[in-house]
């Protein structure tokens, strides 16, 4: 393992995503695949790292007053309760040998999604700037079955009245693929808020960052207690390598323009996930591997 | 494999103590193994890239005659410490390779370093070495759980010893073990850098034309030293501290990075 790559992949993922706002773990640990260290420690070390990566947005939100503590709290129910599933899903994949290939198989289909919605997106949008169209932010606010749902909350912080029900399920979803991913999962659950639960945009991100901290923190706990998978060293360097590459990403992604930019982490996306894809058909060097089942360490 | 067969029976009408092995009760042999190791515990910083362990031992009671026709054959193992092992094959299913079959090996070395007077599989009949269970090709690889009508147990044994050996955990020296004297020997059995934290086993085999004769076992302790292995031990000896600890740096990393990089 050489600590400057590793310091360099952390750089250049914490440089895109202080750039694009995004929280980086989707592409951390493949990344951490692509260098050959095994996805069960990869995966478990890409949840602590987006613990670092997420704080110090967490508590930027938390002065500017845009965090809902008690919505994140709520959303935080479900995410530990997800992640909680998660690692018993995760250990039971470990013991039967298939949980390299359901990571995989998991990322390339959320890179692939990711990768193309983001990319139409910005297609979109750079035709709307070529026609100068105004950009329309909100969707009218129609209620859907979402509003229709019992056991209602007020949030005053989102001005919001909503059941509890999607919130919750929100968050134990992110929390499955917090645990077996290794992500956030912000970039599922902020347009998840923003077009199932309609939730005000401005409170979104950081009451999505406070729910990531939390479910991560656990996850890397869980992971260590029960995998022993979690690797501090390695942690620490992409940590600290994230959180200085994320500063010069937002100065940079302030002055340039967005669509192109984001088009190509898109690009950049679809072309993990494409790596990814191909290393699960090509026909292995070996089709036979030996792994020791740590019972009497 | 009829002329092995005569051989065998006319080696053991030549010496009687070999034949007397086919039979149940144990046989009492004049010949005694006796080893010696300067430590039994060894200590290894992370820098370590593999090294020779020597490795001496005499004779006793040794048949001069013997001796000088090259009958004594000497094959020393260390062997890593024992775990469960999975063996795994891959097959493709809708064009992606998935892992189908499998098969778990019941207590198998983490590594074996072989080092005998000479190749392990031209000392004693197959039958014999897999009775002792020394050599690569000979170690006990019994199957846990389900393993239908057995057909495939030689195709799963056959891959985890490849993948040991190419993966450098199993290795053999067919001509490391060399007289000294005339019934004294040195015997250089490799460490390979990767080996394993543990309690290791150094088994010590004496065989007389062909027939197993006496065992002779030392313990030896491998100590992993250095940073990485006390990062290693923490996890895996105080998980939850370990896993608060990883929390907690990462805590600070991001609260720090707010402090530093603050814009207002």
């Amino acid at each position: 393992m050489n600590i400057f790559i590793i310091l360099g992949m952390g750089a250049a993922v914490g440089f895109l995503s202080g750039m694009f706002g995004v929280g980086g773990g989707f592409l951390i640990t493949p990344l951490l695949i692509f260098y050959n260290i095994p996805p069960i420690v990869a995966v478990a070390t890409g949840a602590n790292q987006v613990v670092a990566s997420s704080i110090s947005g967490a508590l930027s939100h938390f002065r500017r007053g845009t965090l809902d503590v008690k919505l994140g709290t709520v959303l935080l129910f479900g995410g530990l309760a997800g992640a909680t599933v998660g690692i018993w899903i995760f250990s039971l994949l470990r013991s039967v040998g298939q949980l390299d290939l359901v990571i995989s198989l998991l990322y390339v289909v959320l890179l692939g999604t990711v990768g193309i919605l983001m990319l139409l997106e910005s297609i979109r949008a750079l035709r709307r700037a070529a026609n100068n169209q105004p950009v329309s932010l909100r969707r009218p606010g129609q209620h859907s079955w979402v509003h229709r749902l019992p056991l209602k909350m007020r949030f005053k912080k989102s001005k919001i009245y909503l059941s509890v029900i999607p919130v919750i399920g929100l968050g134990f979803g992110i929390g499955i693929l917090t645990s077996i991913m290794g992500v956030g999962g912000g970039f599922i659950m902020v347009p998840a808020m923003i077009y199932l639960l309609r939730i005000p945009t401005n409170v979104v991100v950081g009451t999505s960052l406070f729910q990531i901290i939390f479910v991560t923190a656990y996850t890397t706990m869980m992971q260590a207690t029960t995998n022993y998978s979690v690797d501090i060293v390695l942690a620490f360097i992409l940590m600290v390598a994230g959180v200085i590459g994320a500063q010069y990403g937002v100065r940079v992604g302030q002055k340039l323009r967005g669509e192109q930019l984001r088009a190509l982490l898109a690009l950049l996306v679809l072309a993990v996930g494409a790596r990814l894809a191909v290393d699960l058909v090509v026909t292995p060097a070996d089709v036979y591997s030996v792994v020791s089942e740590g019972v009497y360490r | 494999m009829r002329a092995v067969a005569a051989l065998l029976l006319a080696l053991g009408l030549v010496f009687p103590a070999a034949a007397q092995v086919l039979e149940d009760k144990p046989v009492e042999f004049p010949e005694k193994l006796e080893i010696g190791i300067s430590t039994d515990e060894i200590a290894i910083s992370s820098d370590f890239r593999g090294a020779d362990l020597t490795i001496f031992g005499a004779i006793e009671g040794y048949d001069p005659s013997l001796l000088a026709q090259r009958k004594y054959d000497i094959v020393v193992a260390l062997e890593g410490p024992k775990d469960n092992n999975t063996v795994r094959v891959k097959e493709r299913v809708f064009g992606i390779w998935i892992n189908r079959r499998s098969m778990t090996f019941e207590l198998v070395p983490e590594s074996y370093s072989l080092s005998s007077t000479r190749d392990v599989e031209t000392i004693a009949e197959p039958p014999v070495l897999n009775g002792v269970g020394v050599g690569i090709q000979h170690i006990r690889l019994s199957p846990i759980g389900y393993v239908g009508d057995g057909s495939t147990i030689t195709e799963f044994r056959e891959a985890f010893r490849r993948l040991k050996e190419s993966g450098g955990f199993y290795q053999r020296d067919p001509g490391g073990v060399q007289f000294i004297s005339a019934s004294l020997f040195k015997a250089t059995v490799k460490l390979p850098a990767s080996v394993p934290n543990g309690t290791h086993v150094v088994r010590a085999h004496l065989f007389r034309d062909g027939v197993f004769i006496a065992e002779k076992a030392l313990p030896l302790r491998v100590m992993k030293t250095g940073i990485e292995q006390m990062i290693s031990n923490a996890a895996y000896n105080n998980a939850l501290a370990y896993g608060a600890f990883s929390v907690l740096l990462a805590v600070l990393t991001g609260w720090l990075a707010s402090i530093v990089f603050r814009k207002d």
